[in-house]
């Protein structure tokens, strides 16, 4: 066969088949993603902090554990109100002459994923303590600490961020902890990674495997009768949503998140307040870092907040009343008719 | 007797196969929305098991029918003499001279009671062999089935173990048996006259001892060896290891080409020292986050650093020297420029010299992996390969062979490959939004299966055959699998982002064209293992054959583990866990790496003329093996149990503290992996740096010459 001993016949052959499958299965197909769709109307585009905090995002391989896509999986549900759609990516362009384009999607999730960490984790305070040192607030955490964004000012100005940390963690004994405009920028970046909310017109992807098994849990937490239960089902509520700030000890950081134990609101009476500030959250006191509407962002029921409510006043030596889902579901009609 | 037995097997069978066929029915009703499509691998187990355990039933009830059989026999009288008889003409000298003395000391009974009797009175009550699986509905689910698959290890554990007991009872029974002919046979010997045993044993005593002096042909004399056939051989080898076959000294390469492999080859293991040194190093920050603060060193900077220096260091560079020697030779022509091969070793050093700086400053591409470099440094590895490809195609264009090898078809399809994947990864045309996602997913799988895959695949052809000393099985295959690779290879990309904002389709796509990987993976593997058969005895002798199986079961393996994660159901939990890092190391490694180092080892003897010590090549590849299985095995199991974790929609954080132990022994088998590259590097040095040892033959003769 003069095919096989052409040389030239063969591998223009085996080049074209190749090139044809490629303009198939790459080219193709993402000429006419980027034809197709535009960002949706809701979404903003970077503030300048924060595009060079993604630019920082880049540079230290952040990708390499952190992935920034919601599948349509009902795992998933835990990153994102909505799965990930091809226009939530439509706008990201080339970042320069020298570099590509990052949607920054990811392999691996060593670590959370980020897609909505600006909704889920939006404190500053907080970032910037575990950019510092991830440790700090999450003692389990593998992450690596970021200290080169942080530097040790004896005499800092007016304008610059403090970070306060715990004093085991400084790393020198003199000067105040303060963020480099790096940190601020990288820190403006996951504060500004949101969901971005879909127009009325537009129906979100549903999440696929719901397993029956996660649907028995979910309205086993609405049972709340057995006690116990109750109880268990505040504290694995408590460590998704309030521990990274508040502490498993509950005594929160000083010059950062206020301590439960103790603490006036959860043991007091004033349950309105209580439920306010879990639903849509707080920032009156200077001295702490503002709390992001947690509640409403996570879509609690009244039943969850009653397990949270009751899991704190009955944790670390506090000694609220019990509250039920009943009474705390008045509130929040209260709450929502304001 | 028999009859009934078989029966009862077919019997047995028989319901065993009805209640798995009953059970498929009810599969189907199952309520859970999370199934299996078919769950047909534990049903293939159980049948598999249940045939173990019929197996060994029938066996213990063959065993026990033989021996029932044979004390039944020997009941019969008149046997019984026969038997003393077959007894007394089995002795050996040891036991003749013990008897003859014995008979002496008319004291026979007690000692052959003592050279019988070597009985430990064991009794092992071990009886219960159900193994009680219930026929409940819930074997559809994944963890269950996983679970069951993992419970079945242990049983079939325990079913060997109940094997080996059992047997050892039965062979008790024999020895009771046995010590109770002993003293039949001693009563016997007693009652024996004294004059006629002795006769006899003293007969049989000598000639049991005769031997032969063993010079009775060739006479004591030296031999003399007139047409030097003779060769005396030096030290017998190292005593720990078992020497391997030397390497087959061959004409000279061209110096100039030989010079240029060398150094491609020293190239590239000084990048997997790099390379590994740094994957090491953040193998190790999985399990100490606090090792170091210096941005420089900070994980998410490393981490491209090691794959892209392993990636476009070590494996390219290897890869590219080893074809440098076979590329011209399966052609049977010379390189058509050493100069080019020079020029593109330069600017792949300077790619991965570059990259790595760059990447540690924090000068990134995107964070698309294995495109971390940015296009100015990712251009000169591009120029690299378009001269390699120009030198090669020249080449081949000036074979003296009539048809190209098929080496060549991977080697040369896998470099223009690979400069159509850079430029459509690198172009910008078609990169804004999902389109950079969408290219993302090709080009790092097209990178791994059409360079790396497909060029380690043409260098096997090669060196397969040669070490073995045989041609390939099977010429059509290979050829059906260089075209089946490309028709599904390429389109296999995008099933790294299934349930992604990626199309539907071609996630579908992406998952069929890894499906289809099975005929081409299944056509290498078999071509492969064919081309051993007939001299599967030369893996024992050879210390680089070694290399090059565990790269094929790792290529059939690896592979196929690819495919089974492609599909969406595994994709569920293994998606986004080590799972994932844990396949890409059975493949690069397993497959590339070992492949590579084969061919090293195959070659480099045949430049330089000198080896390495077989034991450290041995280190090496042991080293690297069980290494490799440290390093992957348990990153698979804590993977897939990660991912279940995040399934059932547990907290995040203990899902991290729960993979703690995997990652700490991920970091003890990459110490190994990192170990045997030491090893390698070394056996290089050994294999590469020519010493001038004083011959002492040469220098005796040249002094004589000068003395006359």
């Amino acid at each position: 066969m003069s095919f096989l001993k052409n040389h030239k016949q063969l591998f223009t052959v085996a080049f074209l088949f190749f090139v044809a499958l490629t303009i198939f299965a790459a080219i193709m197909p993402a000429l006419d993603n980027q034809a197709r769709y535009t960002p949706l109307p809701a979404a903003e585009p970077l503030s300048e902090d924060a595009r060079k905090g993604k630019e920082l995002f880049i540079a230290n391989g952040c990708v390499a554990c952190h992935s920034q896509q919601v599948r349509n999986l009902e795992m998933d549900k835990k990153w994102g109100g909505r799965p990930g759609i091809p226009q939530d990516y439509a706008g990201m362009e080339r970042t320069d002459i020298w570099r590509n384009t990052a949607t920054l999607m990811g392999t691996e999730r060593t670590g959370p994923d980020l897609t909505d960490v600006g909704n889920r984790q939006g404190s500053k305070e907080w970032n910037l303590v575990h950019l510092y040192n991830p440790r700090i607030l999450v003692e389990e955490s593998i992450m690596p600490s970021y200290p080169w964004l942080f530097e040790y000012k004896n005499m800092p100005a007016k304008d610059d961020v403090e970070v306060s940390i715990p004093d085991e963690f400084r790393r020198s004994s003199r000067g105040t902890l303060v963020a480099k405009p790096e940190a601020l920028q990288l820190v403006a970046y996951l504060q500004s990674l949101k969901q971005v909310s879909l127009p009325e017109d537009m129906e979100a992807p549903e999440f696929l495997y719901a397993s029956d098994k996660n649907r028995k849990k979910s309205t086993k937490i609405s049972g709340g009768d057995d006690e116990e239960d109750d109880m268990l089902e505040g504290e694995m509520l408590y460590a998704d949503h309030c521990q990274s700030c508040h502490q498993p000890n509950g005594e929160g950081m000083e010059g950062a998140f206020p301590s439960l134990k103790g603490s006036e609101i959860v043991n007091g009476d004033d349950l309105e307040k209580y439920v306010e500030i879990i639903m849509n959250g707080y920032d009156e006191h200077e001295e702490y870092g503002p709390m992001s509407a947690v509640g409403t962002i996570a879509e609690f029921t009244e039943k969850e907040v009653a397990a949270i409510i009751n899991y704190e006043r009955n944790s670390w030596g506090n000694t609220g009343t019990t509250v039920t889902p009943e009474e705390i579901k008045e509130i929040l009609n209260k709450i929502q008719s304001l | 007797m028999n009859h009934k037995i078989t029966f009862k097997v077919l019997l047995t069978c028989g319901l065993m196969i009805s209640s798995v066929v009953e059970l498929f029915a009810q599969e189907r009703s199952f309520p859970y929305s999370f199934t299996l499509e078919s769950p047909v691998i534990i049903w293939v187990l159980l049948v598999f098991f249940v045939c173990i355990i019929t197996f060994f039933s029938f066996f213990v009830n063959q065993k026990a029918a033989k021996m029932l059989s044979q004390e039944k026999q020997r009941r019969k009288k008149g046997v019984e003499e026969e038997y003393k008889q077959f007894y007394l003409n089995q002795l050996n000298v040891q036991q003749i001279k013990r008897l003859l003395s014995i008979k002496k000391k008319k004291n026979i009974l007690s000692w052959i009671l003592v050279v019988l009797s070597v009985m430990p009175f064991n009794i092992y009550a071990q009886t219960d062999s159900s193994e009680g699986i219930t026929r409940e509905t819930i074997f559809g689910q994944l963890p269950v089935v996983i679970t069951i698959l993992l419970i079945l290890i242990p049983i079939i554990f325990a079913i060997v173990f109940l094997f080996i007991k059992t047997k050892g009872l039965l062979s008790n029974v024999e020895k009771n048996r046995r010590y109770k002919d002993a003293k039949e046979l001693a009563q016997f010997l007693q009652e024996m006259p004294a004059e006629k045993i002795e006769k006899d044993l003293v007969e049989k005593e000598k000639s049991l001892l005769y031997t032969l002096r063993h010079d009775e042909l060739s006479g004591a004399a030296a031999p003399k060896d007139e047409r030097g056939i003779l060769k005396v051989l030096g030290s017998p080898g190292s005593p720990v290891v078992s020497p391997k076959k030397r390497a087959v000294p061959r004409p000279k390469v061209n110096p100039e080409l030989s010079k240029l492999v060398v150094w491609y080859l020293i190239s590239a293991t000084f990048w997997l020292l790099f390379g590994t040194t740094v994957g090491e190093y953040i193998g190790i920050k999985f399990v100490a986050p606090e090792l170091d603060s210096a941005s420089w060193l900070s994980f998410g900077r490393l981490r491209p650093v090691h794959t892209n220096a392993v990636f476009w260091g070590w494996a390219s560079l290897g890869m590219l020297g080893l074809a440098y020697y076979c590329v011209p030779r399966v052609g049977n022509a010379p390189l058509f420029s050493i100069k080019l091969g020079w020029y593109a070793l330069h600017l792949i050093n300077a790619t991965v010299l570059l990259g790595s700086i760059s990447l540690m400053a924090g000068v990134n591409n995107g964070g698309g992996e294995y495109r971390e470099y940015i296009w100015p440094i990712m251009l000169l590895f591009g120029v690299a390969l378009g001269l390699t490809l120009y030198n090669f195609l020249k080449t081949i264009a000036g074979r003296k062979t009539g048809e190209i090898y098929i080496s060549n078809w991977y080697i040369v399809s896998a470099i223009m490959f690979v400069l159509v994947i850079a430029l459509v990864a690198y172009l910008p045309f078609w990169q804004k939004g999902l389109g950079e996602t969408i290219v993302q997913g090709y080009y790092m799988h097209q990178g791994v299966g059409m360079w790396f895959m497909m060029f380690t695949l043409g260098l096997v052809y090669y060196f397969l055959p040669q070490q073995l000393n045989q041609p390939i099985y099977s010429y059509s295959l290979g050829v059906l699998a260089f075209w089946t690779q490309i028709l599904f290879y390429t389109v296999i990309g995008t099933h790294h982002f299934i349930f992604s904002a990626i199309p539907w389709w071609l996630q579908t796509v992406a998952i069929i064209g890894s499906v289809g990987m099975v005929i081409p993976v299944v056509a290498g593997t078999t071509n492969f293992l064919m081309t051993f058969k007939g001299a599967w005895f030369k893996l024992k002798d050879s210390y680089t054959l070694p290399f090059f199986l565990v790269g094929i079961i790792f290529y059939f393996t690896g592979s196929m583990q690819g495919t089974a994660e492609a599909v969406r159901t595994t994709n569920l939990f293994w998606h986004f866990t080590d799972f994932t890092v844990a396949h890409s190391h059975l493949t690069m490694y397993g497959i590339i790496c070992f492949f590579i180092w084969g061919g090293i080892y195959a070659i480099l003897p045949r430049l330089s003329g000198q080896e390495a010590p077989q034991i450290t090549v041995g280190a090496h590849f042991w080293l690297a093996l069980v290494g490799l299985m440290f390093y992957t095995v348990p990153l698979m199991y804590g993977g897939t149990l990660r991912g279940l974790m995040w399934m059932e929609g547990g907290n995040f954080i203990e899902s991290v503290t729960f993979m703690a132990p995997y990652w700490l022994w991920r970091a003890i088998g990459g110490s190994l992996m990192w170990l045997s590259h030491i090893f390698f590097a070394y056996n290089i040095y050994k294999m590469v740096i020519v010493r001038h040892e004083v011959s002492i033959v040469d220098k005796a003769i040249s002094e004589l010459e000068k003395e006359n």
